[in-house]
Formats: C-alpha cells, sequence, structure tokens
C-alpha cells in the first residue's frame, strides 16, 4: 500500500492546470506517465536526488487510471485532496450547483463511519 | 506592551466571496443574510482598532506537504502572497498580497520555542484561503501587516486538541508581553462539523447539527472543560471527516481565556457547514 504516493499524485495534479486537463482527457495515459517520471521526484529537491523505491499498488494504479473516487476513498487516499482534484475535474459537467459533489457524496452512502484511514 | 485589540474566532467558509459578490439568477438566496451578519461581525474587529493581525488558520496541502509536515508553523517574512490556482478555480477567490510583521514574527518564534513549542518557520509563505477569507470577511482593505501562525489539522498524526489549547494561551501571552505600543488583534479560524470528500459532504445543514450546537455553547463561553472533556484526536472523526479543523477554534478558546464568555456570538445555518462568529475583548482595552 502507497496511500503516500497517491496522495503525492493527487497534490501535484490539482496544483498544475495542465496536469488537470491532462488527466481529465486521458487518465491512464497520464497516471503511467506520471509513475514513470514524475513519482519518485522529492518536490523540494533537484531532479538527480530523486527517490528510487516509490510505485502504486496495482489496485491504486487503476483507482487513479479509472478516476474512480469511490475506490480512492476506500484504498484511504486523502479525502481533501481527492475532492479538490475532482471537483476540479468534473464540476464543469455538472448544469446544477453542487451537483458533482452531491453525486460523490451519494456514491459513498454506503459508507459510515469509521471511515478508511488516511494516515500516511 | 502591546495591547490585545480583539480576540476573533471564525469559521472560514470560502464560498462567502462568489456568494456575497453575486447578483441576479446567481445570487444565493442565503446571500443577504450572510453578508449582514458578515458586516455586524467585521464592525467588531473594527471597533478594536488594531494595528497587526495575528493570523492563524491551516495550509490547505498548497505550499506544506506530506514529505515535510510542520505541525505548528509560524512565518516571519515582511510580505505573504496569498491564494492559489485551486482556490481561484473552485472558489473565484483573488490573488492577494499581505505585508507581514516580521518582528512579531521573531518574538512568538522565539518566546513560542522557549515556552517548548519547537515551532517550525517558514520566510516564504505563500498563505490559502483559511488566512484570506477571515480578511475578506472582517478586514477587506486587506492594509494590516499580519502574522500567519499555521496548525496541522489535516494530516495525522496530528497535535492533541490539548495542545491547541496550549498554544493558544501561549501566544496570549506573548502577545501581551511584546515590547510594543501597538494593538494587536489575534484572529484564527477553524471549523464546526465538516465532512470534505466523504458520504456527508455538501447537504443541506452541516454533518452534526448536534455538534455543532455543543460546539458553539463551549466556543461563546470558552468552556475548554467541556470541549477538552468531549474531544479527542479520534472522536473529532465521527461529526465529520474534516472536523478536527475544530482545534483551530480550541486553540482560539486558549487565546481567549479559559470560561471567558465572548462579548459577540452568532452564527448562521448553511448548508455544507454551520458558520460562527465569536469576538471577545480584553477588559482593558474596551
Amino acid at each position: 500500500m502507497s496511500k503516500y504516493l497517491v496522495d503525492k499524485f493527487l497534490y501535484t495534479i490539482d496544483r498544475d492546470p495542465e496536469l488537470v486537463e491532462r488527466y481529465r482527457q486521458d487518465p491512464r495515459g497520464t497516471v503511467d506517465w506520471w509513475e514513470a517520471e514524475r513519482a519518485n521526484l522529492i518536490l523540494n529537491c533537484p531532479a538527480a536526488e530523486r527517490s528510487t523505491w516509490l510505485r502504486f499498488t496495482d489496485a491504486e494504479r487503476e483507482a487513479l487510471a479509472t478516476h474512480d473516487y469511490v475506490a480512492l476513498f476506500e484504498l484511504g487516499a486523502h479525502n481533501f485532496l481527492t475532492l479538490t482534484l475532482f471537483i476540479g475535474l468534473f464540476e464543469r459537467d455538472y448544469a446544477e450547483p453542487l451537483g458533482f459533489q452531491r453525486e460523490y457524496a451519494a456514491r459513498l452512502g454506503h459508507w459510515t463511519v469509521p471511515y478508511p484511514d488516511i494516515s500516511t | 506592551m502591546a495591547t490585545i485589540a480583539a480576540v476573533i474566532a471564525s469559521t472560514h467558509h470560502p464560498f462567502y466571496l462568489r456568494a456575497s459578490t453575486a447578483t441576479g439568477e446567481d445570487r444565493p438566496p442565503f446571500a443577504d443574510e450572510w453578508v449582514a451578519k458578515i458586516e455586524a461581525f467585521r464592525e467588531t474587529l473594527t471597533r478594536g482598532r488594531p494595528d497587526v493581525l495575528v493570523m492563524v488558520g491551516s495550509d490547505h496541502f498548497h505550499q506544506l506537504w506530506l514529505d515535510n509536515m510542520p505541525q505548528f508553523l509560524i512565518g516571519k517574512a515582511p510580505f505573504y502572497d496569498a491564494n492559489y490556482y485551486n482556490e481561484e478555480r473552485e472558489f473565484g477567490l483573488p490573488r492577494m498580497g499581505l505585508h507581514g510583521d516580521e518582528e512579531l514574527s521573531a518574538h512568538l518564534l522565539r518566546g513560542g520555542i522557549d515556552a517548548g513549542f519547537d515551532l517550525a518557520f517558514s520566510n516564504e509563505l505563500r498563505v490559502d484561503h483559511s488566512i484570506t477569507c477571515p480578511i475578506i470577511t472582517l478586514r477587506p482593505q486587506a492594509d494590516l501587516p499580519i502574522v500567519p501562525v499555521y496548525t496541522n489539522i489535516f494530516a495525522p498524526p496530528m497535535p492533541q486538541p490539548r495542545r491547541f489549547v496550549e498554544l493558544g494561551k501561549t501566544i496570549r501571552a506573548l502577545v501581551e508581553a511584546w515590547p510594543s505600543d501597538k494593538r494587536v488583534a489575534i484572529i484564527g479560524t477553524g471549523h464546526l462539523s465538516l465532512e470534505l470528500g466523504g458520504p456527508r459532504q455538501f447537504g443541506p445543514h452541516g454533518p452534526d447539527p448536534e455538534f455543532d450546537r455543543k460546539a458553539v455553547e463551549w466556543i461563546a463561553s470558552s468552556d475548554l472543560d467541556a470541549a477538552l472533556a468531549e474531544v479527542s484526536l479520534d472522536s473529532l472523526w465521527l461529526p465529520g471527516n474534516a472536523t478536527h479543523g475544530f482545534m483551530d477554534f480550541m486553540l482560539m478558546m486558549g487565546v481567549a481565556g479559559e470560561n471567558v464568555k465572548a462579548d459577540y456570538a452568532d452564527s448562521l445555518d448553511l448548508f455544507h457547514t454551520m458558520e460562527a462568529y465569536f469576538t471577545w475583548y480584553p477588559k482593558d482595552s474596551r
């Protein structure tokens, strides 16, 4: 399990407008590129001083590659990071204000507390 | 010594700016009442005639990240750029800039570390909506220097609630001991019950109205015994999965002082969360 890396993906995509659009258009391609090129970059270190050990589990990679926010919730991805990025990705497709956010809640409606642990 | 001009605790609802400036069909039905409450609340800060603002909030995974996460951090910089692309995208928040009071930052850092808080510091901090929302609601002219104080209410493991209270008490004592003739307002924002990215998000009210009712009572009377008896890091997951932001209210109760009743208390039951606004005036500065 690499919750930290899933969170790092959500975080680094969400803060870059071009990557948000790329992930919306081509989720699997973006996830594959990111895991190969970006996953091991330490954000405050030069590229040469990258990490060597970070990779997704198959379940994590598949959840990200299919925009499956329910699976991400269940894998313990940070709820704030997932929500913020997915609003940026999909809110625009809903006519009603908060339409996407309410559908998101409904799709998680089978959950009651305690929720999956988000600790990293 | 410096004077405490006011102690203010508030929720920070990032949709306020958009709701309050919307017109015509875009204006939500609750906007007028919300604006009226905010303007009355703003007056409580104006009445305190502050020269400088200590602003307690939390970075929402903008500059601070899980590879190096501080629990408590104080900014020490002459200027703070503010707001981020994803806040502009989601909330319509503008880019802002706030001057810093480095002398007060240095005083709080030195005194806080010596008092037993190993505070992180930042000499280049871009603050986010936890700082700018209360500027927009309470001091929209954004003309006063600030000292940002960031707390970790987001990324487990977090400090215990009692530690937030103790930091609040320490900040109060340090401001009172600051050798300056300035009037300092201490403003902190947090949340009542809140759900983000979970099944209870964006409902017609906050996710746990019963928690909100109790929390408003605790804050209005600064009843730290009651709050500390009921609130723990584990219990805060229950009212809503983002309710740890209530610990910033507990910090502000520490600033206000144990069992000191707020001079001003108001709330507004909104979609998504309950809004809550509190002001205390130290007796010698009214």
